[in-house]
């Protein structure tokens, strides 16, 4: 045994010197690990990397994240159009960034861990894209964050709602501009309390994973301060597709509150099975019973139709907002595509600017330099109000909305209507509250 | 007690599903021989005859409203469906009973791609292995769910039930249960009564008919049936086109419980297979009883007492019950021996 | 089919072509777009899982649904030895093969009770139900949708206590003695392996366990009837091909520190089986180029969007290039399952031996043509049979 494993080492190591040999002359030329950090863009253009889900059930909502990346690399381009417009920083004067142009490469996450992480990889080792940015579940959000801290990349995160995302699963190189369940939970208790009263009794139905869980905590951490009682918190399978056989006990349970801890398709089904079965129209204690979907998207709730009204939820931005920045994204947006943006193209044009104006200011495109810029950095007219991106855990604190279904649409897009801006600090919280340890930021070979 | 029957009831119309998907796939099975890929894409293509009807009522011709504002500030488009238009409140009735008015239009175009399918495709693989059946099978299963979303997109299309069949029966109270205590939502019953009526014509058709009867005994004997002159392609041909049919009408019906999406045809897929395994290879019996068996078990390991006692059941049920079935009894419920065994 | 009596020295040539050829992968394959390291990687790795579903369905004709399951397995356990034991690749290989085909030999013991379709139910039964409860309730040792990661507080007890390795405040990743296990170190790393596993499946073939394992394939009743057991037979085929997709795992954990749940779901199962049969089923090559096609593609056409199309088409006039950029459009990017699925129909239906028919077929219409005369040769029966 000992002979063979001797044997194979000494193949393995001339295997490697020859392979080191072979590989020489593209270890040059793709200047992954011949410059002074990973990928330092040498040419007139600087390429960033747009990861999102092209296929699979977020393929509707990847698209719309591919729409908002293009829009926001035509406007970082020409320095002006939509929210570049009323954004506070005025650091981008158009020609790009730090004067290269700027080009993308798109790849899909496929909304598996594995599959997204090997597209980021193609991006950063073949075409030498310098950040990348996207992506429309946690699990994959976590898993890329995680690759681009060991390869010296710049992670911007597209929609992704886990705690974990900048808590404890955090790195230096990854940023959320996107909430988190923690705030959900904070922005969506004074609204239930104010809706349903403070003597409720609550029934969970959660996504089994951990993005259903941390959901899950958090509303019933809120809700239990508000006096709430909760009956039981059941675990569905993702996927489940038929929801029924969950949702037949809460109708006898006692339960006057259902809380769907569910996203996406999920969603969809068990909030549309929910109403089937009447429990929008209920009485239970002699008080109206109440469904709350906490994770709202715009774009997933057209799938429901009609089952959302009345329905309460919390989104992270919404295309109605009359402030100037959310006017103009609309604007912009809506006169490129034909309709309005989702939640989700918003944050990954907020986090593309955001990415665009940082390196602008520390004139590098360094991941330790762009950090530097975007540590504590308050910035306002981005569709949220003022925002700060937090240094401790690279979380960006801003109001947050709560939503509710509307009972008159006056188009197909016209599904929900904002309730409550809850204001940021309602929903800020303390720095060692989710246990981010991030360390500190990788710049990549040198 | 009333959990239970709930559950019960669950299982029933969750089973019809999953009855009329397997009934459709087993008859394909003993007919042709052929592992058939593409049949949960069948009924994702029979849901959206539905989505696609009710698209076609609602063609509409657009007005500037005077008022109200679209979200550029631009005067809101609002659209008239022209059947309203032209018709009135038969236009609404029209567009209201879209789903079961679907099931007309789901006949023809499902039995057309049912047998355009076999022609220009099945039909050559009847001597093949089942591994390629696989292949071809599933590569046309992709393929035509990629083409559902090009015309559809990804996302869930919401289709309700008529009005009439949107509430809710009070079930209990016809077994002597408190008023209230074991609602069930019409259309779920409706869906139940549905497929108990296509699984009901279906057997009719093959043990009434002459056509069933050449069909049953071509299951049985293939060769000797060519032998006696009869043109068994050309019923295999009708037959494969009646179980896209029935595939495609489980689809219809079942828009109203579950918002269609394209990757139904995937979703659906492997959990048909286990049914047809669990109820035997080829029979049909044995497809519907399994297609019941397995709604109901599931519903049963997802209440909180049984979960609670074994955690994490209700994600492997339908599994687990292949498996015991398969070790204790290898042909399934109602399996003859010997079928497709290697 | 008998096993073709190929001379060993025939054997031995295909080995060192096959061994050169994946060596200079990454310069044979640049001009493609696909000579970057993880590309590379994923090509050995899915290779490997190829070659070993191959051991059982090309030879046996047994068709599993359910081998993600190993190779998730495997990845799972790499990760952990990663964690508790020692961020060397060795150990966390020879772990995820072992554990790999401990986990078929149980799954295998059970499913080949029964044959044809009720076996491929039961191993994606098995696999499914892995699957489900990786990803919910056995969280705590599979960190669930996240995937299992490494964390700087792992113990890693033999780097600390006995080589008194300490790796600081960053996050290790794996290393051979010294040469870290990412970009090209790694894809030779798995290169070797490829190598070492392509030979494996070579004897095997042409031993007489392979020899009885076509005869399983053949007609086992016979086999039955004249009193020969095969079920040792195939469960040691089932045993080592789920040990081919432990190590792939393994292998995947060592590039790539983190094991995720849907490396178990039967669509990753069916995705080898898919690998072996676009190939060819039954050669010793075919499931390497079948692996290599449709990582290819995943990773290559989705890559294309409309931008990359029109630069590519920038020679044409304007009206033809909008026209052929919107046509193509439709197959990549978003659209490359859609050409995923019609490749496999369009190989199915045409070259049914897979890809490795096609080259043989191309070999053989080439020879023909050059041998036109000396009618007498039969044409060589190609190496890989």
């Amino acid at each position: 045994m000992s002979r063979s494993i001797t044997n194979r080492r000494s193949l393995l190591k001339g295997s490697a010197a020859a392979g080191v040999a072979l590989a020489t002359p593209t270890i040059f030329t793709s200047q992954v690990w011949a410059a002074g950090y990973t990928n330092e863009p040498k040419g007139g253009s600087v390429t960033l990397g747009f990861n999102v889900p092209q296929t699979g059930a977020y393929a509707d909502e990847g698209a719309d994240e591919l729409r908002a990346y293009q829009l926001a690399v035509e406007h970082i381009n020409a320095g002006g159009g939509g929210m570049l417009e009323t954004f506070s920083s005025k650091a981008l004067k158009g020609g790009g960034i730090n004067g290269k142009k700027v080009e993308y490469v798109t790849g899909d996450t496929q909304t598996k861990s594995d599959a997204a992480r090997a597209s980021a990889k193609r991006m950063v080792e073949k075409d030498g894209a310098i950040m990348i940015t996207g992506g429309s579940s946690s699990g994959v959000a976590v898993a890329v964050q995680d690759y681009c801290q060991t390869a010296g990349i710049i992670f911007m995160a597209g929609l992704t709602h886990a705690n974990d995302t900048t808590g404890k699963d955090c790195r230096a190189n990854g940023f959320r501009h996107f909430f988190n369940t923690e705030m959900s939970g904070a922005a969506l208790a004074p609204v239930l309390k104010n809706q349903f009263g403070s003597e409720r009794v609550a029934y969970h139905l959660t996504a089994d994973y951990n993005w259903g869980w941390s959901q899950e905590g958090s509303i019933q951490k809120y809700s239990e301060q508000l006096g709430w009682k909760t009956q039981a918190a059941v675990r569905t399978p993702l996927g489940a597709g038929d929801f029924s056989q969950y949702i037949t006990p809460v109708l006898n349970s006692g339960a006057d509150v259902l809380v769907l801890n569910h996203y996406g398709r999920d969603m969809v089904n068990s909030l549309t099975q929910a109403v089937q079965f009447g429990l929008r129209d209920k009485q239970v204690n002699g008080k109206d019973f109440g469904i709350v979907v906490p994770l709202y998207s715009r774009l997933m709730a057209q799938g429901a139709g009609e089952n959302v009204k009345g329905i309460y939820g919390s989104t992270n931005w919404h295309w109605s907002l009359q402030d100037e920045g959310s006017k103009a994204f609309v604007k912009a947006f809506g006169e490129k595509y034909g309709f309005p943006p989702s939640q989700a193209a918003h944050t990954t044009y907020c986090q593309a600017i955001l990415y665009a104006d940082a390196c602008q200011r520390a004139g590098t495109f360094m991941p330790t330099g762009v950090g530097e810029a975007l540590k504590d950095f308050d910035f306002d007219g981005l569709g949220n109000g003022p925002t700060t991106y937090r240094g401790h855990d690279n979380q960006c604190f801003k109001d947050v909305l709560v939503v509710k279904g509307k009972e008159n649409p006056s188009s197909k897009f016209d599904v929900l209507e904002v309730v409550e801006v809850t204001p940021r600090k309602q929903v800020e919280y303390g720095t060692d509250l989710l246990g981010c340890n991030k360390g500190s930021i990788n710049n990549g070979a040198a | 007690m009333d959990a239970i029957l709930l559950q019960i009831l669950n299982g029933l119309d969750k089973g019809g599903a999953y009855a009329l998907i397997a009934l459709g796939l087993t008859i394909i099975f003993g007919t042709l021989g052929v592992v058939n890929f593409a049949h949960g894409a069948l009924f994702m293509l029979g849901a959206f005859c539905a989505v696609a009807l009710k698209s076609l009522l609602q063609v509409s011709f657009v007005t500037e409203s005077a008022t109200q504002k679209d979200f550029l500030g631009n005067p809101l488009k609002i659209e008239t469906p022209y059947i309203e238009h032209w018709f009135g409140d038969f236009g609404s009735f029209l567009i209201e009973y879209s789903v079961p008015a679907a099931i007309l239009m789901a006949i023809p175009v499902m039995l057309l791609i049912g047998v355009t399918m076999e022609r220009g495709l099945i039909r050559f693989f009847y001597k093949r292995p089942h591994a390629e059946q696989i292949l071809v099978t599933f590569g046309l299963a992709i393929v035509l769910g990629e083409v559902v979303k090009k015309f559809f997109g990804a996302n869930p299309i919401p289709q309700s039930a008529p009005e009439l069949a949107r509430g809710m029966v009070d079930f209990g109270v016809m077994l002597g249960f408190d008023p209230g205590a074991v609602p069930y939502p019409t259309w779920r019953l409706v869906y139940f009564l549905f497929s108990l009526a296509v699984i009901g014509s279906v057997f009719a058709f093959l043990q009434f008919t002459t056509f069933g009867m050449v069909v049953r005994a071509g299951m049985a004997d293939r060769e000797t049936v060519g032998l006696l002159g009869i043109d068994i392609d050309r019923r295999f041909t009708i037959v494969f086109g009646i179980a896209a049919v029935v595939a495609g009408l489980a689809g219809v019906m079942y828009t109203p419980i579950q918002p269609p999406d394209y990757h139904w045809g995937m979703d659906f897929l492997v959990l048909s297979f286990v049914v047809v395994v669990v109820g035997g290879m080829g029979s049909l019996g044995g497809a519907v009883s399994a297609g019941f068996l397995l709604g109901i078990l599931q519903s049963f390991a997802s209440m909180n007492e049984v979960k609670s006692l074994l955690p994490g059941i209700d994600q492997i049920i339908i599994y687990l019950i292949a498996v015991i079935i398969l070790l204790v009894r290898p042909r399934g419920l109602m399996g003859r021996k010997g079928v497709m065994e290697s | 089919m008998t096993a073709s009596k190929t001379t060993s020295s025939s054997d031995l040539i295909l080995l060192a072509c096959f061994a050169a050829a994946v060596m200079a992968g990454p310069v044979i394959l640049a001009p493609f777009g696909a000579g970057y390291p993880d590309l590379l990687q994923k090509f050995a790795i899915f290779g490997i899982f190829a070659i070993g579903f191959n051991i059982l369905f090309g030879l046996t004709g047994y068709l599993s649904f359910g081998h993600a399951a190993f190779l998730g397995a495997g990845s799972y356990t790499a990760v952990w030895t990663f964690k508790l034991f020692s961020m060397n690749p060795i150990p966390a290989i020879i772990m995820a093969t072992a554990f790999g085909g401990v986990f078929a030999l149980v799954i295998g013991f059970i499913s080949l009770r029964r044959s044809g379709i009720y076996f491929s139910i039961l191993t994606l039964a098995f696999a499914q139900m892995s699957y489900n409860l990786a990803y919910s309730v056995l969280t705590p040792i599979t960190n669930g949708e996240t995937g299992l990661q490494l964390v700087q507080t792992d113990p890693r007890w033999l780097d600390t206590t006995v080589f008194g390795r300490d790796y600081g405040s960053t996050l290790p990743s794996s290393d051979l003695f010294g040469i870290t296990m990412t970009g090209y170190s790694g894809f030779y790393f798995c290169a070797v392996m490829l190598i070492i596993c392509f030979y494996i499946s070579m004897r095997i073939f042409r031993s007489p366990f392979g020899l009885m394992l076509r005869a399983v394939k053949t007609n086992q009743n016979r086999l039955n009837y004249t009193g020969v057991n095969t079920r040792p037979y195939t469960l040691a085929a089932f045993v080592i091909s789920g040990m081919y997709a432990g190590l792939a795992g393994g292998l995947m954990a060592v590039t790539d520190p983190l094991a995720g749940a849907e490396r178990m779901q039967w669509t990753a199962s069916g995705e080898v089986v898919l690998m072996t049969i676009l190939g060819g089923t039954g050669t010793l090559l075919g499931p390497v180029i079948g692996a290599g096609a449709i990582k290819y593609f995943e990773n290559i056409f989705s890559a294309y969007n409309d931008t990359t199309l029109m630069n590519i088409f920038s020679f044409l006039p304007e009206g033809l290039q909008t026209g052929v950029v919107n046509i193509l459009g439709l197959f990549v990017g978003d659209g490359w399952h859609l050409t995923l699925g019609a490749l496999f129909m369009l190989i199915v239906i045409f070259l049914p031996g897979g890809l490795m028919e096609g080259v043989n077929r191309l070999v053989n219409w080439a020879t023909a043509r050059f041998k036109n005369k000396d009618d007498g040769a039969p044409t060589p029966e190609p190496a890989a049979s």
